[in-house]
This record gives C-alpha cells, structure tokens and sequence, in this order.
C-alpha cells in the first residue's frame, strides 16, 4: 500500500510472503523472495491477524482481547508501518 | 526420541545445540547453461562436473537439508531449466515446506513452463539480464536472449509469481543502472537486484574487463540511492557494492557453515559456491554421506567455524562477531592463504593489494579489453592456459 496505514485498512500478507512455524529455529518466520526474517511473539501475533479480512482497528481489538495487560496501540501501528514499508504486508482494498 | 520414551523414529526435525541450522540451501542442479556470461561465479571447470546428481538423490538432499531446518531452497546452477526433472524437484521442495527460489536466465521455458513451475508449487522466480537493452544484453550473454527475458519476466508477473530481476552489474553498464531500472518499472517488476559482480571463478579470470573505476562506483551509487528513494512505494531495489572497494568485509555466507549450505551438481557439498578453489583435503560428497554428518562433523564443515581458526589481526578484532574475517576464497586468492584476513579489510597487511587492484582499473572510456566467455571450450583452454580471448 502505497500510504500510511489507516484505521479502517484491511492489511493482508504480500503474495510473495510467507508465515510459518519453523522448528529448527523454535520460531515462527516470515519467507520472502531469498529471504526471512524471525518473527517474535508480538510480531507474529500481529501478522497472523493479517488476513485481508480484519481492518486494522479490528486487529487491534483481538489483540486487546488476546494480551489484555499489553499497552498495544502504539507498537502495533509502529510495527504495521515497518512490516509495510518492508513490503510484508499490503493493502486488501 | 518421542517424550513417552517410545524408540519409534519421529519424522520431526532434528536439534543440535551445537550447530545452528543451514536456514539457505543452494542446489546447483547443473552447470550447463546456454549463456556465457563472462561474470559467472561458476568454477572455471565447470565442464568437468559431468556426473549429475540424479531426482532421487537431488530428493534425498532436499529431505535431509529440511530436516536439519534449511527452509529458504535456491535451486540454481548453471541453468536450473536444463533439467527436466526441475517441476518435480519443485513439488517435492513445496511438500516439504521450502520457500523454493529458481534462480535462472530465462533461457528453456515459455509461458506454458512458467505456470507448470507455478502449479508444482514454486514460490518465486528471479530472471537476470545482463543489460538494459538489446545489443549489450546479447554481447554480455554470447548469444540472442534479451527478447525471451522480456517476455519470460511479464509471463512470470501474469503467472502471478512476485518479479524479480537481477541485472549484474560490471564497467560495461555501471553507467545505465537508470536504465535498467526504467526497464523493470515498465515491466512491473516488484524487486530489482542491481548486483555488482565479485570476482569469483569466471568473473575472477575477467576481473580487468569487469572491474569499474572508483568514481564510477560512487556515481552509480549515489544514482540508486536516487532511483531507491524515486520508487520506495512500488519496487524494491537493492544495489550491492562489490567489496574491493569497501575498507571491510563483507561476512560472507554470515560465516563457514553458519546458515548456508551449497550442494554442486556433482553432490560436492560446499559451505559456499567458491570453496572448491580452495586447497586441503576434499569436500564431502552427498553420494557418500548424509547432510546432517557433513553439517555437524565433517572436517570441512568446521574448517573455519566459529573463531578459533582466525589468526590476527581477525583474531583479537572487537568485529571479528561482524563479519567473521570476510571472505575465505577471497583471501585465499588474494594471500595464498585462506585462513588469512580478506585483504578487502583495510586491517589486513595484504590490503594494499585489494587497492592496486582497483588503481589498474582501466580508466572510463578505455577502448574495450578481451572477455573470456564461459563455455566448455574456454574452461578446457583455461587449464592449458590458452584460452580465448575475444573483445
């Protein structure tokens, strides 16, 4: 997506990406053209969300559901930016 | 070993927690190829790797390398499309789990293979080219390709792959990187790869045709920075440097036997695609030995894993953890000795070879000098030291 990400962006995995579980690494990964990078616990519950489905307020509700003691918002508009800009993650609209 | 004690054997992934897992694993699943290209890495024997590892070993590779936990596959060479058992090589790597990666020219498919690839579950295919436009694309490539490429990459986009093209990058056409990129932006290309060549195997034997001027580099780097920023919302671009002239090394492959792992085509296992340059004993074949021993415990393997092989100045650098010496054929070739520091390092005491090197670059606008192409008669040449030189 070629503009910052809104509140009502419907944001889903890039078609070349790829999420998994990578046992060897004990660690879920994201797999992209000759290259991945290891995604932590948030990182991942945040991408997985990514379903092309959910806006990113709704997102953001599930994870307020999932991890109430966690002071979200910030970090996950944060993370959606880079994860954008990385071309990891992109528009559904 | 299952937590109810059971001896049955699990199919799940092995652990070891000594050595980290190859997470990249390149199959070079043959060194024929159509092309060329005076800038190949390919060893300049390439003609003696006759004996090609057959589909059930190539299978077998795949199986093992998995279950040590490589998950990104390169299945390159040569030219990977000269197999016919390349559709099923992808099926099994998707099974598997891989994210698969055909590296390849474009040269032995049409659109109708492009889709069979899609379908046998290959996950993304970059196409090189040699140039932005025709005529040097050809002269570059020894013969007339720069047309299929074209229509390789929009038949890779309409099979709905992501498009990545690698252009390779020497003194030739340093000076058109704008060009190229113009070129993959007009053909909807999601990644460009501006790659500077390194002077490994044939690229080593052409270094004088294809090493640019300093001022060139810095002008064609400045100019992708400008082309990176121009198109940050639809294309990636990545420009890469060649090392020579860096004042450090690159940490190659991220270390020996670190995260990657290279099989030839002949089933010579290599901890990176220059290590069958380098002298001592042989590398382990993976006719003869599982992936899992030649990962963990052969002598190759651990040769310059981890730091106690380094000798100073790597030895007691606070950035040996960076870039773990640089390069081992590198400075094999530049030093004579490979466990020495890449004389790329300006640390090194051999450095000064490194820059004499790029002080001989012929200056910009010098007349044209002889290219050795990459084929079998030149690499036969090679070894009688008389090979073909044509400007």
């Amino acid at each position: 997506m070629a503009e910052s990400l809104r509140a009502d962006s419907v944001p889903r995995l890039a078609p070349a990406c790829r999420l998994q579980w990578e046992e060897a690494q004990q660690a879920y990964v994201l797999l992209y053209p000759e290259g991945m990078v290891t995604l932590n616990a948030s990182a991942h519950a945040v991408l997985t969300r990514c379903d092309g489905e959910r806006t990113v307020d709704e997102i953001l509700a599930g994870l307020w559901a999932a991890f109430p003691d966690a002071d979200l918002t910030e970090d996950v508009y944060e993370f959606m930016e880079v994860a954008r800009e990385e071309g990891w993650i992109c528009s559904a609209d | 070993m299952r937590k109810d004690g059971s001896a049955v054997p699990t199919s799940e992934p092995e652990r070891d927690a000594g050595v980290p897992p190859p997470l990249w694993l390149l199959a070079e699943l043959t060194y024929a190829c159509p092309l060329q290209c005076p800038y190949c890495s390919n060893p300049t024997d390439f003609d003696r790797y006759r004996n090609e590892l057959d589909t059930a070993i190539w299978t077998r590779v795949l199986r093992e390398a998995r279950a040590l936990g490589a998950c990104q596959l390169g299945l390159s060479g040569g030219e990977p499309l000269t197999r016919s058992d390349l559709e099923t090589l992808v099926g099994t790597s998707r099974e598997l789990g891989y994210y698969s990666n055909l590296i390849t020219s474009g040269a032995g498919m049409d659109a109708r293979r492009v889709n069979a690839l899609r379908d046998a579950g290959l996950d993304h295919i970059q196409v090189s080219f040699q140039a932005s436009e025709r005529e040097l694309n050809d002269l570059v490539a020894g013969t007339e390709v720069f047309s299929h490429k074209l229509e390789m990459a929009r038949a890779v986009k309409a099979a709905g792959f992501p498009m990545v093209l690698c252009f390779v990058i020497h003194r030739g056409n340093i000076d058109r990187i704008g060009d190229m990129v113009s070129l993959a932006a007009g053909l909807g290309a999601d990644y460009v790869e501006l790659a500077n060549t390194q002077y490994h195997g044939w690229a080593q034997v052409n270094r004088g045709v294809l090493m640019p001027t300093r001022e060139q580099v810095e002008r064609s780097e400045a100019e992708a920075h400008r082309l990176q920023d121009r198109y940050r919302d639809s294309m990636k671009i990545l420009y890469v440097v060649p090392d020579y002239f860096e004042r450090r090394p690159k940490a190659c492959c991220n270390g020996w036997g670190s995260i990657f792992m290279n099989v030839a085509p002949d089933g010579t296992a290599l901890p990176c695609h220059g290590a069958a340059s380098l002298p001592g004993p042989a590398f382990p074949n993976v006719r003869d030995h599982s992936m899992a021993d030649i990962w963990r415990d052969s002598e190759a393997f651990n040769r310059y894993r981890g730091f106690d092989w380094m000798k100073a100045p790597c030895r007691g650098c606070p950035e040996r953890e960076q870039d773990f010496g640089g390069c081992r054929c590198q400075a094999y070739m530049l030093t004579g000795d490979p466990a020495a520091a890449d004389p790329v390092c300006d640390k090194s005491p051999h450095h000064r070879q490194v820059l004499e090197a790029v002080a001989a670059t012929a200056p910009e606008g010098a007349p044209p000098r002889p290219v050795v192409f990459r084929n079998p008669r030149n690499a036969r040449r090679l070894r009688q030291a008389d090979p073909e030189r044509t400007v």
